[in-house]
């Protein structure tokens, strides 16, 4: 670790202001940051601590939704009566993730900004052009197993977004609110993080300096079911191999309404619409879901050692849709 | 004597003397040791695989906060190799020292050492330094890589085994297969860090190190640095485990002891994660032939096993997988063959069941491949092929008691219950799968020192050089001074892990209880005669007596007259704080017997194919290790042995990238080791608990390594009952599973 200084903001404008001049950090559980910092692959020479700063509450909205606090931490949102109920997805996602010690320290704000578990990024060395624009991807012909896409990959960046949270918000459909120099702006949580395309380095919608402050729920879509399902080696403490977060209404047996989202095969968390439309009027059954698997995996490009990962996420959406429609 | 060793406290189910230590915090690790003036050192490691240090830039680092010094192989004192003797005890398996040239082996070498006053600006500055390689060209990162580039490996003739005419008898053998296994890298990962904590005084080095050996530390640390051994001294009362990484002394330790006699104040370097993946041992990936041939009534007709590993450019470590190959069955002409090639890796060292774990893997997958060709139950071809004779050392068993370890456990899992076809066995949407494997493991024992003090205050104080590596040697020691003495075991205090101590043996290899046990009794038991001798004598409670003629028992002396006194008032009544034993026991007696372990292990594995999820739902293991010590330590290092083989079987693998040769999931996160979620709901240990006494007078043979043997044999099996699927390489991934 590097020496770098520290400064306690005691409001999002003080927090925004000290961000601003050098190459700084937000930290709130610190758990991906620290960690990065340790290895020296994030070097910032400023950090501001966000814990002081006003946002640990989770409000219900009167149009339904609900806007939580960036410091909530994983484990009281998993936990939260109203999450449980209206929102069954985002908690079991919540819960498949990491370890209780790290649910009990991670932040919905910081969740959102969990970088990758690529080797190549994290090992400060090898070419990556997430951490060294225009050295290379090592990803690509090396080790791809296990935290690479499938999906939203391109010639400079194949890894996998790591976050179970964010799968079950783009299937529940959120707005980011973000703060900086320019004031307070929302950003359609599926726009908040970026394909690599060309930029890899270039993870997400935040401009310079600007600060997550809240994820706002959009209100639950009614009588809905769900399901989080984590594929993963071992049965616990392991990022995905291939998940799926779905949402389904039914009537009578005919889906009215389903929405899909998969995390360890697309490079951000990836929401499959086209697969959704597919479901809407079909019968709740095995073909209907198999169906839309495949239509979620459209387009799919396996790497030298992740190609399971499309056989595998398919799996894992057809088994989340049996298990929500059968509940 | 053994009579009245049984009757009390052997074998009884004791929790651990040092447990509220630990639970409390109390119990202090290598790096928990905060001496005064103390500055912390930090590693830079080597970035390339293979190749030469051109330049080492540390005018940055060096004017960095707090840092004192900064070492590199321009910059490190003339130190001495040890000559790396198991039969000296100064073995190290990592023989080239720290710095002692330009030249880069392996990735995460140590290429330079920062000491600063503080572990973060010591690490803060070690990012500071630059060094430049010359990076060799193609790295040898993989055993598939070595054996790619067309070098022979290099055949260990110490380690083969060959009787009959295997090859022969092979080729005319009426059923034959001829299959070849693979393992991966393992990495130990202990919970507890590397590390060490080093003081000179007047000359003389103090040494915390997180050891399973400090004896051995002690001798190698006194040969580096020139010393008569007495002028060393090697701390390591507690380990938080070790696998065997912690055995030898790795370049790290040599390095803390040598930086702060250059910087004259105490060093501490503890070895981060990922360096303990490069710098400090592992498991050798190896590559095992196997042919069995067998006659229509399934007893074998020939069996080779040939294997190669790899080990590092600087040292050669052979992984034995035939070491339980050449005995484990009945077959007169039989080869096992080891080899080793080099790779761009540290060093090798023993993990958890060395030779076996790995070989086993491939030998009972192998009996299984066979009995499924031969149309019978795997478990009655390995009966078909039972014996108790070594026939690699033409000797008998000292004690074998496989066959009921084979019946208890069948009858335990249910193993009769099971039908034979492929996946034919189902609950909901998973197919469960059944499958066995034997286990085994060689019995040494070593030579040992202790002393024992009986004081008068009414407790009793024992010693020894050993460890206590968190599998309950302090429990034990205390249970042997109680059985000979009566006293409790809670008045009963005992060292362990320190080179001043009398000499004790590395724990590793099983062998620390049969080691141990004979020495703790017998100093126990002399420390009685000076009690005799003390009480007869003049002003003595039996005084006139013949020591020969009181007895004790239950902590009183008496005589034949039915006089009985405590030996606490013996003591008392001559104004005597203690009397004290010291004794040393030899090594296990050769030639009459072989001293093996036997088992079996019966695993149940859930095949989820709707989700390609597999777990291991279930496990029977029924072991054979003489008598049992103490239950609960027993039955514990059983227990964590089959997760360490779950692991084993389905998760673990050090991978690196054969472009760079650089280590790719060298974090607690990506190397998977089995989580509480991944133990099965059901794991049943029988422990059968036959003495063996002619190993030693308390019949035990040792119990920390023959649960991981035979564990991934017995998943892969279960698998192949399950999904129809032979895996051959471990770890078993699920896409292994998945095609069609």
């Amino acid at each position: 670790m590097r020496n770098f200084a520290y400064q306690r903001a005691d409001s999002v404008d003080t927090a925004v202001s000290a961000h601003a001049g050098q190459p700084s950090s937000f930290i709130a559980g610190g758990t991906t940051l620290l960690d990065l910092v340790k290895l020296d692959v994030m070097q910032p020479e400023r950090i501001v601590d966000v814990n002081d700063l006003p946002l640990y509450d989770i409000e219900e909205l009167d149009d339904g939704r609900l806007k939580i606090g960036a410091m909530v931490t994983n484990t009281d949102l998993a936990y939260h009566e109203r999450v449980k109920s209206d929102y069954a997805v985002l908690s079991e996602a919540l819960l498949s993730g990491a370890s209780t010690q790290l649910r009990n320290k991670a932040t919905t704000g910081g969740n959102v900004m969990q970088r990758v578990r690529c080797a190549y990024f994290r090992d400060g060395v090898s070419p990556c052009n997430k951490r060294e624009p225009g050295t290379g991807c090592s990803a690509i012909g090396g080790d791809n197993r296990s935290v690479h896409a499938v999906l939203g990959t391109s010639e400079q960046c194949i890894a996998s977004h790591p976050s179970d949270m964010c799968v079950a918000m783009a299937a529940i459909g959120a707005t980011v609110t973000v703060n900086g120099p320019n004031g307070e702006r929302e950003i359609d949580f599926l726009d908040f993080h970026l394909l690599p395309g060309d930029t890899p380095e270039k993870e997400h919608a935040l401009e310079a300096d600007e600060l997550i402050t809240h994820v706002t729920l959009d209100a639950p879509v009614k009588g809905n079911k769900s399901h989080y399902l984590k594929l993963r080696d071992r049965a616990s403490y392991q990022f995905a191999l291939a998940s799926a977060g779905v949402i389904v209404a039914t009537e009578g047996e005919t889906i009215r309404e389903a929405r899909i989202a998969m995390g360890g095969v697309g490079t951000k968390p990836w929401r499959a619409r086209k697969a959704e439309q597919a479901l809407v009027g079909q019968p709740a059954n095995e073909a209907s879901f198999k169906k839309a698997a495949e239509i979620a995996f459209e387009g799919a490009t396996p790497y030298e050692h992740n190609a399971f990962k499309i056989p595998l996420g398919q799996q894992a959406v057809v088994r989340s849709l049996r298990n929500a429609t059968s509940a | 004597m053994t009579d009245k060793i049984q009757a009390k406290i052997i074998g009884a189910s004791k929790p651990r003397i040092d447990g509220p230590q630990k639970l409390s915090g109390q119990a202090m690790y290598a790096a928990d040791h905060h001496l005064p003036n103390m500055a912390y050192a930090y590693g830079v490691f080597s970035t390339v695989a293979s190749g030469t240090i051109d330049d080492i830039d540390v005018a940055q680092a060096k004017q960095m906060a707090g840092v004192i010094d900064i070492f590199h192989h321009d910059h490190f004192p003339d130190l001495y190799r040890t000559p790396s003797s198991f039969a000296q005890e100064n073995k190290v398996d990592e023989t080239r020292l720290p710095f002692e040239d330009n030249r880069v082996y392996y990735p995460g070498q140590f290429v330079a050492l920062v000491v600063a006053d503080t572990f973060a600006n010591a690490r803060a500055a070690a990012y500071a330094v630059k060094v430049k390689y010359s990076a060799d060209a193609e790295p040898v990162a993989t055993l598939s890589q070595a054996l790619a580039r067309g070098d022979e490996p290099k055949t260990d003739d110490s380690s083969g085994h060959s009787r009959g005419n295997p090859d022969t008898a092979f080729d005319s053998s009426s059923n034959q297969i001829d299959v070849t296994y693979i393992t991966p890298m393992e990495t130990h990962n202990p919970m507890e860090m590397h590390a060490s904590t080093a003081s000179w005084e007047n000359g003389d080095l103090v040494l915390y190190e997180a050891s399973q050996g400090v004896i051995f530390a002690r001798n190698v640390m006194s040969k580096v640095f020139g010393l008569p051994p007495e002028r060393v001294e090697v701390r390591s009362p507690f380990i938080g485990s070790g696998f065997g990484s912690k055995l030898w002394i790795w370049p790290h330790a040599i390095a803390a002891a040598a930086a702060s006699r250059e910087v004259g104040r105490p060093v501490q370097l503890m070895v981060p994660r990922h360096a303990m993946f490069t710098t400090t041992g592992h498991r050798p990936p190896t590559r095992q032939q196997i042919r069995i041939g067998a006659d229509d009534n399934g007893k074998l007709t020939a069996l080779t096993h040939d294997s190669v590993n790899t080990t590092s450019m600087t040292d050669n470590y052979v992984e034995t997988t035939g070491s339980c190959t050449k005995s484990l069955y009945d077959c007169a002409d039989l080869r096992v063959s080891h080899a080793t090639i080099g790779a761009h890796h540290g060093t090798p060292t023993s993990m958890r069941a060395p030779g076996a774990a790995p070989g086993l893997f491939a030998l009972e997958s192998a009996m299984d491949e066979m009995a499924e060709k031969l149309n019978m139950d795997p478990l009655e071809f390995r009966k078909a092929n039972y014996t108790e004779r070594d026939q690699s050392m033409d000797l008998p068993f000292s004690s074998i008691h496989l066959m009921e370890a084979f019946d208890r456990g069948a009858e335990k899992f249910g193993w009769s219950k099971r039908n034979p076809a492929v996946g034919s066995m189902r609950d909901g949407d998973e197919v469960i799968g059944w499958g066995m494997a034997a286990c085994n493991w060689e019995a040494l024992k070593m030579n040992c020192d202790a002393r024992v003090s009986l004081r008068a205050d009414g407790t009793a104080f024992a010693s020894c050089a050993t460890q206590d590596i968190g599998t309950g040697t302090y429990t034990i020691v205390a249970q042997a001074v109680s059985s000979i003495t009566g006293i409790p075991i809670d008045k009963i205090e005992v060292e362990l892990g320190d080179s001043s101590y009398p000499s004790g043996p590395v724990s590793g290899g099983s062998w620390a209880t049969a080691t141990t046990l004979p020495a703790i009794a017998g100093a126990t038991r002399k420390a009685v005669d000076a009690l005799k001798t003390y009480a007869v004598g003049d002003g003595g409670a039996f005084a006139g007596a013949k020591a020969d003629d009181l007895s004790f028992d239950d902590g009183k002396l008496a005589d034949s007259n039915g006089k009985s006194v405590a030996y606490t008032d013996v003591l008392k009544q001559l104004k005597l704080a203690n009397a004290d034993g010291e004794a040393h026991t030899p090594g296990a007696p050769q030639g009459e017997y072989s001293f093996r372990s036997f088992g079996a292990h019966f695993v149940e594995v859930r095949w989820d194919a709707g989700i390609s999820r597999l777990r291991v739902s279930r496990v029977v293991s029924a072991i054979d290790v003489g008598q049992i010590i103490n239950e609960k330590t027993s039955a514990n290092q059983v227990e964590g042995a089959i997760a360490m083989g779950i692991g084993m079987a389905l998760f673990e693998a050090t991978d690196y990238d054969e472009r760079s040769g650089l280590p790719i999931n060298n974090n607690y996160a990506e190397y998977l080791v089995p989580v509480h979620a991944d133990q099965p709901d059901d794991v049943d240990v029988i422990l059968l608990d036959h003495p063996d006494y002619e190993f030693n007078e308390f019949g035990a043979r040792g119990i920390g390594e023959i649960g991981v043997t035979g564990m991934a044999a017995a998943v892969a099996n279960a698998v192949h009952h399950a999904t129809g699927k032979r895996i051959r390489e471990l770890p078993i991934r699920l896409e292994d599973l998945m095609s069609a």
